[in-house]
């Protein structure tokens, strides 16, 4: 390459005094850098450092900020009521861009680096089990709020937790009845090519079987894509529902286009609210979902029963009776996934607590205190509902809710069953060894 | 569905893959014709232009057409702009080096989209589309605003050739292309025809955004795709041919609206990519291409 102005010329390059001292104060710089930092006093004073796996930026990036403002939350309440065991709680956030591989190498610094006690807070299901065999080679307690059945399904490791949200598999199951008995026999779904969207395509035709219905046709489109309506003629006339489930940026250009393609002679919508999630539901063009019913962890909409828990909780995080951020009303939240970041963070006070948890060595307690947890009481600490625990399988189970769109708003129309989603556990992480 | 209406479906996503495709490519293409400047940045002003058509038609109150016209006049001058901007103050510092605008331009793609990241955000948001004409089928309905932007890409796309065949603009641009140097002796201010080539290729991309943007949000990581997109198209094409890089626009994005319809998306890229492949090799300088003297 001709390098006319002497770019790369090193011989050009002199050292002068103030280079060197420039130098010497960014070495000095990096040497204060976090993960460089030890502390000398007693471990007991030293705050509980909690290393979240953030979604900053990528196709996850619109969780991730509100998970961060949930999680933010959650801290500074249970600091104000004394932290964990008496010592302060410290969020440490690192971006994993929504990618697998960037996942991996978060968990890492967090273990190596940051020296976390723990590492929590992802959601996206590709991210968790690419991260999950580095959480346990580092042998790092990992508590993820994801929603996917990968936790569950006893296929990652024993340092990896799900006790904040419902798995995709119970969910499922809870709600097939309903969809059958009330939206229509004839399913098609549409879901997204990875591994949270598998979770959908395994488990919904063997829950609908069980309900006399049936899925027709099973359509994976690519969590990237940006445009949908090339999908659609594979839906077959015949159907009497469609259930989907899409996550990423383009959620709202899958559902505008969903609806300029059918019109009002749609057939039954059944969705999940991924598929609208930080989206406001009354955007242009999507008036054609009146009427159709969403899945929602915590309902977005705050209902005329919710309790005095579930209020205190989103004035905690800042969310109007819309769902939106409190003085932006165009910023809606995350809110039917965001809850399981704050009830994740009391689990871990929990058993923490329980464990006397002191510092990294005490990592295996930890894990042995989270497994013997059995329910987590509807309450401050969990305002979503009442939960059990499988220590077995390191899951929770709780309630879902269905909601229909009426008049502009999300209205909770059903509630499951907590004895709804329970299943037989499919393995067992405590017979691994710590 | 049978197989008549499924294939007029096809035809019509890809006719709008097409024209969104033909813009930006042109930018590209155009760029790279005149100024020989491989601009890996070129997304970023596609992004941009999304972003501030965005910016610009929430900021306007009323009719949503009222804020999309001001954002299809508004958003590209801003990425004309900012490309004019970084011409000045990067492109021109390097003496238009070749290897080194392609260092230079993957700079300019970082720092582009990680302010949008910073000033706008990770969201992806929606512009109001000017009217929500839903075209009633006996099959199926379709969006009438998906087909305004094919018309107004071919419109655009004509007044370009225009611009380059017909005007002393055009011919300035040509002679430059031809041959710098003589044009040079000629008296042509080659650094300003080359600031002005710079923009324009920003704004046709920024164009493109505008009006692809009520269909798909605005989003920092958008420009990623039309992107590469655009490589293949100036690649199939010929760098620097504007009637190459239509009939190359049109192909892919046919291709890739039929192939993806019938069968799947990824195997639409997998041709596109393959045609690339064989196009570089038994015509390395496009369809529609003249080999470099």
């Amino acid at each position: 390459m001709a390098d006319k102005n002497g770019f790369f010329d090193l011989s050009k390059m002199t050292l002068s005094r103030r280079t060197a001292l420039k130098g010497m104060a960014a070495g000095a710089g990096l040497a204060l850098a976090p993960g460089f930092v030890r502390y000398s006093q007693a471990q007991s004073s030293a705050p509980i450092r909690i290393g979240f796996q953030s979604h900053r930026t990528g196709i996850g990036a619109a969780y991730g900020r509100w998970y961060e403002k949930t999680s933010a939350a959650a801290v500074k309440a249970i600091n104000d009521a004394g932290g964990i065991g008496g010592r302060k709680v410290e969020l440490v956030i690192e971006d994993d861009g929504t990618d697998p591989a960037r996942g991996a190498e978060v968990v890492n610094k967090f273990a190596k680096q940051h020296k976390t006690d723990i590492v929590f807070g992802t959601l996206f299901s590709h991210v968790v089990i690419g991260s999950a065999p580095a959480a346990g080679e580092n042998k790092i307690p990992y508590f993820v709020v994801s929603e996917g059945h990968h936790v569950a399904s006893t296929k990652l490791n024993r340092y990896v937790f799900q006790p904040g949200i419902t798995d995709v598999k119970s969910q499922i199951q809870s709600m097939a009845p309903w969809i059958a008995a009330n939206a229509g026999k004839k399913v098609t779904q549409i879901f997204p090519d990875f591994a949270f969207g598998y979770d959908h395509r395994d488990y919904l035709p063997p829950a609908l079987k069980a309900q006399g219905a049936d899925v027709i046709a099973q359509i994976a489109i690519p969590p990237t894509e940006s445009s949908f309506t090339k999908y659609f003629p594979q839906i077959p006339a015949e159907t009497e529902v469609i259930y989907h489930v899409m996550v990423g940026p383009a959620v709202l250009t899958f559902v505008k286009e969903l609806g300029e393609f059918y019109g009002s002679q749609r057939p039954q919508l059944f969705g999940f609210i991924d598929s609208l999630e930080a989206v406001d539901i009354n955007s242009p063009g999507l008036e054609f979902l009146d009427g159709s019913h969403f899945w929602e962890g915590s309902p977005r909409y705050a209902q005329p029963d919710d309790s005095a828990a579930q209020k205190a909780y989103r004035a905690a995080v800042g969310i109007d009776d819309n769902g939106a951020a409190v003085g932006d009303p165009k910023d809606v939240s995350t809110a039917a996934h965001m809850f399981g970041c704050w009830e994740t963070l009391y689990v871990v006070k929990k058993a923490m607590e329980d464990a006397g948890y002191k510092g990294p060595e005490d990592r295996a307690k930890l894990v042995e205190a989270t497994e013997a947890l059995k329910e987590f009481a509807e309450g401050p600490e969990h305002p979503q509902g009442p939960k059990t625990f499988n220590g077995k399988i390191h899951q929770c189970f709780g309630i879902q809710n269905i909601s229909k769109v009426e008049g502009g708003k999300l209205k909770v129309v059903h509630k499951t069953k907590l004895e709804d989603g329970l299943y037989e556990p499919e393995g067992d992480y405590t017979t691994q060894a710590l | 569905m049978h197989f008549g209406p499924h294939l007029l479906l096809a035809a019509l996503e890809g006719l709008v893959t097409s024209a969104v495709l033909a813009l930006t490519a042109l930018g590209l293409s155009l760029v790279f014709g005149v100024m020989r400047v491989v601009n890996v940045a070129h997304g970023e002003f596609f992004m941009l232009g999304a972003v501030l058509a965005w910016a610009v038609s929430t900021a306007i109150s009323g009719h949503p057409a009222v804020g999309f016209v001001a954002a299809l006049v508004i958003a590209p001058l801003l990425v004309g702009l900012v490309a004019l901007v970084a011409e000045r103050l990067v492109l021109r510092r390097l003496n238009y080096n070749p290897e080194g605008t392609i260092v230079a331009t993957i700079g300019m793609l970082y720092i582009i989209q990680q302010l949008a990241l910073t000033f706008y955000g990770p969201e992806a948001r929606p512009v109001e589309p000017p009217f929500s004409y839903r075209i009633l089928l006996p099959w199926f309905g379709y969006s009438g605003y998906k087909l305004s932007v094919v018309a107004a890409s071919a419109i655009l796309l004509v007044i370009t050739w225009l611009v380059l065949t017909r005007t002393r603009i055009g011919l300035i641009m040509r002679a430059t292309q031809y041959d710098r140097e003589t044009a040079q002796a000629f008296g042509i201010p080659v650094e300003r025809v080359y600031a002005g080539v710079f923009a324009v290729g920003a704004m046709l991309a920024a164009i493109a955004a505008v009006l692809i943007v009520p269909i798909s949000q605005a989003h920092y990581l958008m420009g990623q795709d039309p992107l590469l997109l655009s490589f293949i198209v100036v690649i199939i094409g010929g760098l620097g041919s504007l009637r190459g890089t239509v009939v190359a626009a049109i192909l892919i994005g046919l291709s890739d609206g039929i192939i993806s319809m019938f069968f799947s998306p990824t195997l639409a890229k997998i041709i596109a990519t393959l045609v690339v492949a064989m196009v570089l090799v038994f015509r390395p300088q496009g369809l529609f291409g003249t080999t470099p003297r």
